[in-house]
């Protein structure tokens, strides 16, 4: 009995609180700051992406275009072709990076990314499809993405059962190679026309950016967002296992939820520029490791946009007269993480 | 100890079904289980099964392995949901309660709670008010003083910064403790909270729920595998055996040679524990027996 009593008079002196205080802000401030740190990176990559290169740009130069000034080429060069690129590997990359953080939180395995798990192939072979036997273009085909990546998740999630893990990231990858040799056979039966719009969904490109697909994509971002902003007030308790969040009043299909919600931010991504590969997969790892250990879906989302966007950069300029689509560089980054995750047995080391 | 001494309304629970009776009082408790069977798909691990949970007392669930006690407090803390019968709490079915409703009066403590990489002690044990905050979330004093106290009455305080994967077996179960009790509930259910504890933990975790019982009126359910310590803590204790209640009451009542070998298919001798004067079971094995020397 003493012990509650206790318990309670310490409680209520003020070194205690204090001392609980001060834990609890230690943490708040590290992630304050690494988003901070974040945004700064995210602003200079994109500052270098879209002032930078073959043609430079004067910051007041870029002002006076963006507002509406008139320089012949430079104008051209950077409304029609800089500046929507990068916008749209912003968005990309936000998306793929929560989304991927998402799943990574949830299913406790960073291997359980949507680009590694089947979701983004999912939505590549779909579109495949539906360019080569279809013939269809345009609006169709970013939908028959998004359907696609909803219902690969739907059918791993069905198939791996209500356990998550290792399980899911096994059919996952199953899954993914059999849609893998769905797209192989479907790209030897394109024309040559169709080959070079099917490459694109393959390994995931910026480059053809225009303006209507990046207001699109904002505004379905923009819809997600509050939706994103309540349900990662539960990734914090889902995170604690299925029974320990039923306990705190968070329902299993919770659970459910915040991963469609990250599939669909993965499919409207894919939609947009294609499986870029391995962003999903890259940042939220990377964010964790810089907010202390911690997953922070802010993070993963600043993270995957600066990836894209300075991969982007990379790929258009870093070796003369070539441009690599984005993918091949994620790509390239991508597996060496890969494979240290595996090697330093840091996948699934909580995966149940 | 006597809260719920008062007796007087109707017993509902009784009249429908043949629940064993429950030795004080019979104003309905405040969680009830009503016949339910419960099970994992096909498989129905607890059959029919009716327990009322005394209010203001530590109960304790016993059985053997796979007598379905863990499942029993899986129903009871609507986990599963039962294939017939109901939980009622306070008096409404429980699966029918919204999941944070019954977090705000229902604590739980599961037998294996994920802990998230890289989580300080405060950060966790601060989840545990989770189901009080509303859709923004606020931080209140209210918040504060739960929590602290929380890792007061745990003796956490001083890890408070600490990350939580890097703690010992017993302190990390100490800081789960901690977000179950800063929930903040007046019932408190635990599925085998000494696992992984050594015997002095053990001890300390008991003491620790007893003090909430005794100075709170927090009502305790909880499994525990160890048939002793259960007689020497719990004010009631339910035996299971094959999803069925076979003995319920005081540990008195229940620990008796009897039972022991129906329960557990074990020989025993039951002495008075010298410390605690409650039942204590000295297993009879095949050996040891001073008459086979």
């Amino acid at each position: 009995m003493a012990v509650v009593d206790q318990a309670v008079a310490v409680a209520s002196t003020g070194s205690a609180t204090e001392r609980v205080r001060r834990a609890r802000r230690g943490p708040l401030r590290r992630r304050r700051l690494m988003v901070t740190a974040l945004c700064l990176v995210l602003l200079l990559v994109f500052a270098a992406r879209v002032l930078l290169g073959d043609f430079t740009f004067t910051v007041p130069d870029f002002f006076r275009i963006l507002f509406g000034a008139e320089i012949p080429g430079a104008s051209y060069i950077l409304m029609e072709n800089k500046l929507p690129r990068a916008v749209l590997a912003v968005l990309v990359g936000l998306a793929f990076g929560a989304g991927g953080a998402i799943f990574q939180t949830t299913l406790r395995n960073p291997l359980a990314s949507p680009d590694i798990i089947g979701v983004s192939v999912g939505a590549s072979a779909a579109a495949v499809v539906t360019i080569v036997i279809f013939g269809a273009g345009g609006v169709a085909v970013s939908v028959a993405a998004v359907v696609g990546a909803i219902g690969i998740a739907v059918l791993v999630r069905l198939v791996a059962g209500p356990a998550t893990g290792y399980r899911l990231v096994l059919v996952g990858v199953g899954v993914a190679a059999a849609l893998q040799s769905v797209i192989q056979y479907v790209f030897t039966r394109a024309d040559e026309y169709d080959a070079q719009l099917v490459l694109r969904w393959l390994t995931g490109s910026v480059s053809g950016a225009a303006w209507p697909t990046v207001r699109l994509l904002t505004l379905i971002l923009a819809a997600l967002l509050p939706v994103l902003v309540w349900l990662s007030r539960s990734l914090r308790i889902t995170e604690l296992g299925h029974d320990a969040a039923h306990g705190l009043g968070v329902p299993r299909s919770r659970t459910d939820a915040l991963l469609l919600l990250a599939v669909v931010l993965t499919a409207c991504g894919v939609a947009a520029a294609g499986p870029v590969a391995f962003v999903a997969f890259l940042a939220g790892p990377i964010a964790r490791a810089l907010n202390g250990g911690r997953a922070t879906l802010v993070g993963a989302g600043l993270t995957g946009a600066i990836i894209v966007v300075g991969a982007d950069y990379i790929a258009d300029y870093l070796l003369a007269d070539i441009n690599f689509p984005v993918g091949v560089v994620t790509g390239a980054l991508g597996a060496p993480f890969l494979l240290w995750l595996l090697a330093s047995g840091r996948a699934g080391r909580r995966a149940q | 100890m006597t809260a719920w001494a008062s007796a007087s309304a109707t017993d509902q629970v009784n009249s429908t079904t043949d629940v064993p009776p429950v030795p004080s009082g019979d104003r309905p408790a405040r969680l009830v289980a009503d016949a339910v069977s419960i099970g994992y798909g096909d498989r129905v691990v607890v059959e029919e099964l009716s327990v009322r949970i005394p209010d203001h007392k530590v109960t304790v669930i016993v059985g053997a392995n796979a007598c379905g006690k863990s499942t029993l407090l899986r129903g009871m803390s609507r986990l599963l949901n039962p294939s017939t019968g109901s939980v009622l709490l306070d008096g409404t079915a429980i699966h029918r309660m919204s999941t944070k409703a019954v977090a705000r009066t229902l604590g739980l403590l599961p037998q294996a709670p994920v802990t998230p990489e890289g989580v300080t002690v405060v950060d966790l044990v601060s989840r545990g008010r989770h189901p009080h905050q509303g859709m923004i979330r606020r931080w209140t004093p209210e918040d504060e003083r739960a929590v602290t106290e929380a890792l007061a009455l745990t003796d956490t305080v001083d890890l408070a910064d600490r990350v939580v994967d890097e703690l010992s077996g017993g302190q990390r179960q100490r800081v789960w403790i901690a977000l179950a009790l800063a929930q903040g509930t007046d019932l408190l259910l635990l599925d085998e909270p000494t696992t992984y504890l050594d015997v002095s933990h053990q001890i300390e975790m008991l003491d620790l729920l007893t003090d909430l019982n005794q100075t709170r009126g927090t009502t305790v359910l909880m499994v525990l595998h160890d048939l002793n310590l259960s007689a020497r803590y719990a004010d009631h204790l339910v035996a299971l055996h094959g999803g069925r209640v076979v003995a319920e009451g005081t540990p008195a009542e229940v620990v008796t040679e009897r039972n022991v070998r129906d329960v557990f298919g074990l020989d025993s001798r039951v002495v008075t524990d010298p410390v605690s004067h409650t039942p204590l079971v000295v297993p009879i094995g095949r050996h040891h027996h001073r008459e086979t020397r």
